[in-house]
């Protein structure tokens, strides 16, 4: 029992150490790499004795900035939803990982240990209760700070996030008809087959339009650029957490990266095999009838890192798009939801259903 | 008399470009060229890298002043008041004093020029009949926490 309670223990550990360590990482390299798109040097001065590091320290300089400022709350602020509101937009983020798979479950002291927090057979839909409830953050922020931008910010948001809430949902609905589960880990497990012998089946191969409406809507879900509207720096200050400041305000800044690596396990997760690499089984490689063995603790480790490295690239992905596109405006926001996006979704699940139905391939769900 | 002018309309929009992802996918490909390009050659930025490496001024570049010295290290300046009369933002601020030697009539006793008022338009050294003041230092005004250390006095002026 003890034991059991202390593996969860050391797999929380691992999650949130893996989320948050992640988070500097990626605060440099988005300010690495917007410097590169755009032809300059970037964050290159910090240093500690003298060593640079191509500007790694700058993400632990803001953080020991942001907790040294004075810690304020405006004089027309609620006093209680304003302290609030960042740990409504950071909790639920953080919480969405759990349901991750980050490896295939493996046997320690005789138990057999899924690599993944919680196994829920409700997976898909703990996902979309937790990202819906981001939204209150935001929507708290805004509503609370006292101030007119601030509350526009909260009102984009609550009406961005709940046109793209539908098309997200819908868009996932096409993989769980085609695996037939709502457990993340069994669609993870079913993604190592083959399609034809030789496609591996990842959520992408079998479902090419659900894939894109699912980058399109979580792309909005996380509120990045092309559709960081909640924030719009050009139109409203910054949005819902223009009133913010210090720590407060570095706990909307790690939500937002950390909303990200979760969008980035979830694609990778559902569209891009998690941990499978293809053709790699538990007991080695299998390619046109021949069989490479491999130790099963290095295919374990070899699957872990496959994870890791898909997540690395869809967050590099974000970032690349952010320092590619524009934002998009208010009101194409909102059409290229509910007019574009909510009919292709629906049209994906019939199409889905259809092609499932023909051929044979439904599953109970 | 109602006249009808005919304006050019925006031309329809292709079908690729109202897809969006087409458009996308080409912009993605312009800033991963810019990246690439950065991360594999990082000299080909055009950033001077400031406080280490400084731009290179022209010979003829128009900085901070500085007094010259006669060969026994006193200043050349007589203290004849025409850089301060030239100076169109009457910067510069000269307290003339009788010189030990007969052959020079007066030297400045105190020559302060307000670095805050200064415009570098460079008419005190077209004004100086001695050469005593140039603006050849190649560089540029450091800057203070106070305004009463922008003040440069004699001292600081012949130091360079």
């Amino acid at each position: 029992m003890l034991i059991d309670l202390l593996i969860v223990i050391v797999k929380i550990a691992i999650m949130l150490a893996f989320v948050l360590g992640l988070v500097p990482v990626l605060v440099w390299a988005e300010r690495k790499g917007a410097a590169f798109i755009q032809d300059r040097m970037g964050p290159a001065k910090a240093d500690i004795f003298g060593l640079r590091l191509a500007g790694l320290f700058h993400p632990l300089a803001d953080a020991l900035k942001l907790l040294f400022k004075e810690d304020f709350v405006p004089e027309d602020a609620h006093p209680l939803f304003y302290r609030l509101a960042p740990v409504f937009a950071m909790a639920p983020v953080l919480l969405t990982f759990a349901v991750v798979p980050f490896g295939d479950t493996i046997e320690i002291f005789g138990r057999k240990v899924p690599l993944q927090v919680a196994d829920l057979n409700v997976g898909i839909l703990y996902v979309f209760a937790f990202s819906s409830l981001t939204v209150y953050g935001i929507i708290l922020a805004g509503w609370a700070s006292g101030n007119k931008f601030s509350l526009l910010g909260g009102l984009r948001s609550s009406a961005q996030m709940i046109s793209y809430e539908i098309s997200l949902g819908l868009s996932i609905i096409g993989v769980a008809m085609v695996f037939g589960s709502l457990k993340l880990s069994d669609i993870a497990r079913a993604q190592g087959e083959l399609l034809f012998g030789v496609i591996p089946k990842w959520g992408v191969v079998v479902q090419p339009l659900g894939f894109i409406l699912f980058l399109v809507s979580v792309f909005a879900e996380s509120a990045r650029i092309p559709f960081d509207l909640p924030e719009g720096e050009s139109e409203i200050v910054a949005g819902f957490h223009t009133e913010y400041g210090s720590f407060k305000f570095a706990m909307f800044f790690l939500a937002e990266y950390v909303h990200v690596v979760v969008a980035s396990g979830l694609i990778a997760t559902l569209y891009f095999g998690g941990w499978q690499i293809p053709y790699l089984y538990a007991d080695g490689f299998h390619l046109f009838g021949k069989v490479l063995h491999l130790p099963f603790a290095l295919v374990v480790i070899m699957q872990v890192l496959a994870f890791v490295v898909k997540v690395l690239f869809f967050c590099w992905f974000f970032i690349w798009v952010r320092w590619t596109i524009p934002r998009f405006r208010y009101d194409q926001v909102m059409r290229l939801g509910w007019k574009v996006l909510l009919p292709l979704a629906l049209a994906n699940i019939f199409i889905t259903g259809s092609v499932l139905l023909l051929f044979g391939g439904a599953k109970p769900l | 008399m109602i006249r009808v002018k005919k304006v050019s309309r925006p031309k329809e929009i292709p079908l690729t470009e109202k897809l969006y992802l087409v458009e996308i996918a080409k912009g993605l490909a312009v800033t991963m060229n810019h990246f690439l390009k950065n991360l594999t050659n990082p000299r080909s930025i055009p950033t001077i890298d400031y406080p280490e490496v400084k731009r290179p001024v022209p010979p003829r570049f128009r900085g901070r002043h500085r007094l010259t010295k006669r060969p026994d290290g006193t200043p050349k300046c007589v203290a004849c008041y025409c850089c301060a009369t030239a100076c169109p933002a009457v910067c510069i601020t000269i307290e003339a004093g009788e010189h030990p030697d007969p052959q020079i009539e007066k030297y400045p006793v105190r020559f302060d020029i307000d670095m805050l008022r200064c415009i570098y338009c460079g008419m005190c050294v077209d004004a100086c009949p001695e050469d005593a003041i140039r603006m050849d230092t190649g560089w540029y005004t450091v800057p203070e926490r106070n305004r009463e250390d922008l003040v440069y006095t004699i001292d600081m002026l012949l130091s360079d």
